[in-house]
């Protein structure tokens, strides 16, 4: 009898290495492009795991999508599923087709889901998450509500293990919660770089890690989006000018970046 | 037929329903009780009164009548694929080899009796050869099942006025002392002809079964499609499901046997007492997996206010295939896993069923220069068949275009320091923003096939906090009205 158990031990392990043909191919965590921000993640984000991101204030909701859509494309999905409340059009206005593509997404490789509430959100991105199908499953979601829920968050991190999907939960006009996030973010915009005649320059993004589940510590960079290298990189000429908003009394040093 | 209804007072007090026509009240409709006080429809109400004083007058409701009869041949599905609506007050339902599912034609007209009576009407049956010669029999005789020989000598009994002929024809046949349809029968057809038009003869060869024509469905039949009919009515979701499984299994069947994928299914489900509920299934691409369709399905019925209301419960379940696109077989290795496309597609059609052919959305190019309508979002289920196009965007270090975008434009209150200049300042939802840097102006003229579209000069500002807007002045420096500023999206 024992032997037969081993036996089907045997079997069942040899049939889930053949239904998970790619469990080792892809390294369990994705560089953000930046080293020193990579240093402190001990390698980088991870893979099929949550990560929350939150706007400083309701009207960050597009830098926070922008830094999701970032770390996204870092992940290099080969499809992205996009969920987005409804809500959030009238505020912040409708995902621009041309405006993704020039943040370096191919958006033949987007598929976008509108949801009227959070609840039909959570189970539109546990589904995406879940499905196998999508590589990466950005959920974009308005104000707080009693569904965004310890337990809500548990489900989206289990799906993203079980399908093998990163999953990257924006949360505007919304406080951090207690949540089972790999990494929690707080992203507002920065002050670009301005080019000549004074244009604006490339996106820069304040962002503060909040907290990660490995226990790194928290802290602030200001970080530049590369599109055509679809990198995260150093803000470039003018670190010094960088300054970050007054009210933030714990502000970052001189070089963008607090030493926590 | 007639609506029925509760009117209160004695039972047998004759009933009518009036309507106005031409000024007076006259009877539309009348019942048994009416019939024998010898009312019948036409006459004035005045002049009904008089003959049945303490008949009930109620007013005649057409449209009511007509959604009633919309109702019965919904419900009447479950006869035949093949039914109509038959002006006025009728329906006809093409049965060709419906008989044996019900135990026999006498057994479907009994069927089809007890289901009007059902719905509390009382109906009139005629089971003939043709369209026509069953319409005849029914309106103008007693109706009743019919052989080709005993139709062809009843039709032959029937008055002219079966013919269904102008009034002004009628009239002329009976002055040439054709009374009956069998009289104008015995007259050659080429002076009938010549003296009515061709298309009398063509109507009497139809009344009489010597030509067929095929009635038009109300909805064109499936070609695949599987039927369950149920001993005892089901009520629950659950059984629904079960039911549902057996249909799928035969539709695929059916489906593969001709090499096909189903896209668009719909079950329908004729409910005992009243009503046929409806549920439809759709799929980006032709599928034929009876599990994954079945999950479709599921996520509709689950759907908010989706509910599928059994009332009574449901006795009859059909499934159709109502679009479906050629797929040729497939097998996959047993080892492989399923591609994550395949994933892909079944994931948007699940999401689709849950949320709406609506919320599930590609990007699609469209050819015009205003950037509101650059590209449009579209549902999957029609943007799955062709790849959406690459957005062109121009080349450069810092994205042109706003991630995010409003539509319409909000317009804002900003000051320029020159006509033609960036906003200094701005003022959006009562928050004033000072621009620091500015990129424009890029003029994006309007589209001159439309009427009253301004000029844009857009300008990438980005605020003294870092945020970045995307605004623009619809409007030349100079114009009338004056020019207006606008915001148009917001870059990260």
């Amino acid at each position: 009898m024992k032997n037969i158990g081993q036996n089907a031990s045997e079997v069942r392990n040899l049939v889930t290495g053949l239904a998970r043909p790619h469990a080792s191919a892809c390294p369990p965590v994705f560089s953000t492009g930046l080293t020193e921000l990579d240093a402190h993640l001990g390698g980088g984000l991870r893979r099929e795991a949550v990560h929350e991101l939150f706007g400083a204030d309701p009207g960050q909701t597009q830098a926070a999508d922008g830094f999701a859509l970032g770390f996204a494309l870092r992940s290099e999905p080969k499809n992205l599923v996009w969920v987005v409340h409804t809500r959030a059009f009238s505020e912040a206005g409708l995902p621009y087709g041309p405006g993704v593509e020039d943040w370096g997404l191919e958006t033949r490789s987007l598929v976008m889901v509108t949801v009227r509430d959070t609840a039909h959100l959570l189970s539109a991105g546990e589904e995406a998450l879940a499905s196998g199908a999508a590589d990466a499953v950005l959920m974009s979601a308005w104000g707080d509500g009693p569904a965004f829920t310890l337990t809500a968050s548990r489900r989206l991190a289990l799906a993203a293990g079980r399908g093998r999907s990163t999953g990257f939960f924006v949360r505007a006009a919304a406080r951090p919660a207690p949540s089972a996030a790999e990494t929690r973010w707080r992203v507002r915009a920065a002050p670009s770089a301005p080019l000549e005649a004074q244009a604006p320059g490339s996106s820069a993004l304040a962002v503060e890690l909040l907290r990660t589940r490995s226990g790194a510590p928290s802290g602030q960079w200001i970080v530049e989006w590369d599109r055509e290298a679809r990198t995260f990189a150093a803000p470039s000429a003018s670190r010094g000018l960088v300054s970050l908003p007054a009210d933030r009394a714990n502000g970052a040093d001189q070089d963008g970046r607090r030493v926590a | 037929m007639e609506r029925t209804r509760t009117v209160e007072g004695s039972p047998d007090a004759p009933l009518v329903l009036i309507d106005k026509v031409g000024g007076a009240l006259r009877l539309a409709a009348v019942d048994p009780n009416a019939l024998a006080e010898g009312l019948s429809p036409g006459m004035t109400l005045a002049d009904a009164r008089a003959r049945a004083p303490e008949l009930k007058a109620e007013p005649y409701e057409p449209d009511a009548d007509a959604k009633l009869l919309g109702r019965l041949l919904e419900d009447f599905g479950r006869f035949t694929p093949m039914a109509a609506l038959d002006p006025s007050h009728g329906l006809i339902l093409d049965v060709t080899g419906c008989g044996p599912l019900f135990g026999g034609e006498l057994a479907l007209g009994q069927a089809v009796k007890a289901r009007t009576t059902r719905f509390g009407l009382t109906a009139r049956l005629a089971l003939a050869g043709t369209p026509q010669s069953a319409r005849a029999l029914c309106r103008f005789g007693s109706g009743g099942m019919f052989s080709t020989e005993s139709a062809r000598r009843a039709i032959r009994a029937l008055p002219v006025s079966a013919l269904e002929i102008s009034d002004r024809d009628t009239q002329a046949l009976r002055r040439a002392g054709l009374k009956t349809i069998g009289d104008v029968d015995e007259r050659p057809r080429a002076s009938l002809a010549a003296r009515f038009g061709a298309a009398l003869p063509t109507r009497l060869d139809r009344l009489l079964e010597l030509e067929d024509a095929r009635i038009t469905p109300h909805r064109p039949a499936a070609p695949i499609r599987a039927d369950r009919m149920l001993l005892e009515p089901i009520t629950e979701d659950a059984h629904v499901e079960t039911v549902l499984g057996d249909l799928l299994a035969d539709v695929c069947v059916l489906l593969e046997r001709s090499g096909q994928g189903a896209r668009v299914l719909r079950l329908r489900l004729f409910r005992v007492d009243d009503g046929v509920r409806w549920l439809e299934a759709r799929s980006a691409r032709p599928t034929r997996d009876p599990r994954m369709i079945a999950r479709l399905f599921r996520e509709r019925m689950t759907a908010e206010g989706e509910a599928l209301d059994p009332g009574f419960g449901f006795d009859h379940l059909r499934l159709e295939v109502v679009l479906s696109e050629p797929l040729a077989a497939e097998q996959t290795a047993f080892d492989q896993q399923p591609s994550r496309s395949k994933a892909l597609g079944d994931l948007t059609d699940r999401l689709a069923a849950r949320l709406g052919e609506g919320a599930v959305l590609r990007v699609e190019a469209v050819d015009s220069h205003l950037p509101e309508r650059a590209t449009r979002w579209r549902p999957t289920s029609q943007a799955a068949m062709s790849k959406p196009d690459k957005v062109a965007t121009p080349a450069g270090g810092t994205p042109v275009r706003p991630l995010r975008i409003f539509d319409p434009p909000q317009p804002i209150e900003a000051i320029a320091l020159a006509p033609d200049s960036p906003p200094a300042r701005f003022r959006w939802r009562r928050v004033d923003h000072r621009v620091v840097s500015s990129e424009g102006p890029e003029r994006i003229e309007g589209e001159w096939w439309r009427r009253r579209e301004r000029v844009r000069d857009y300008y990438r500002v980005e605020d003294a906090e870092g945020r970045r807007f995307w605004v623009f002045r619809a409007g030349l420096f100079g114009e009338e009205p004056p020019p207006r500023w606008y915001l148009h999206g917001l870059f990260p």
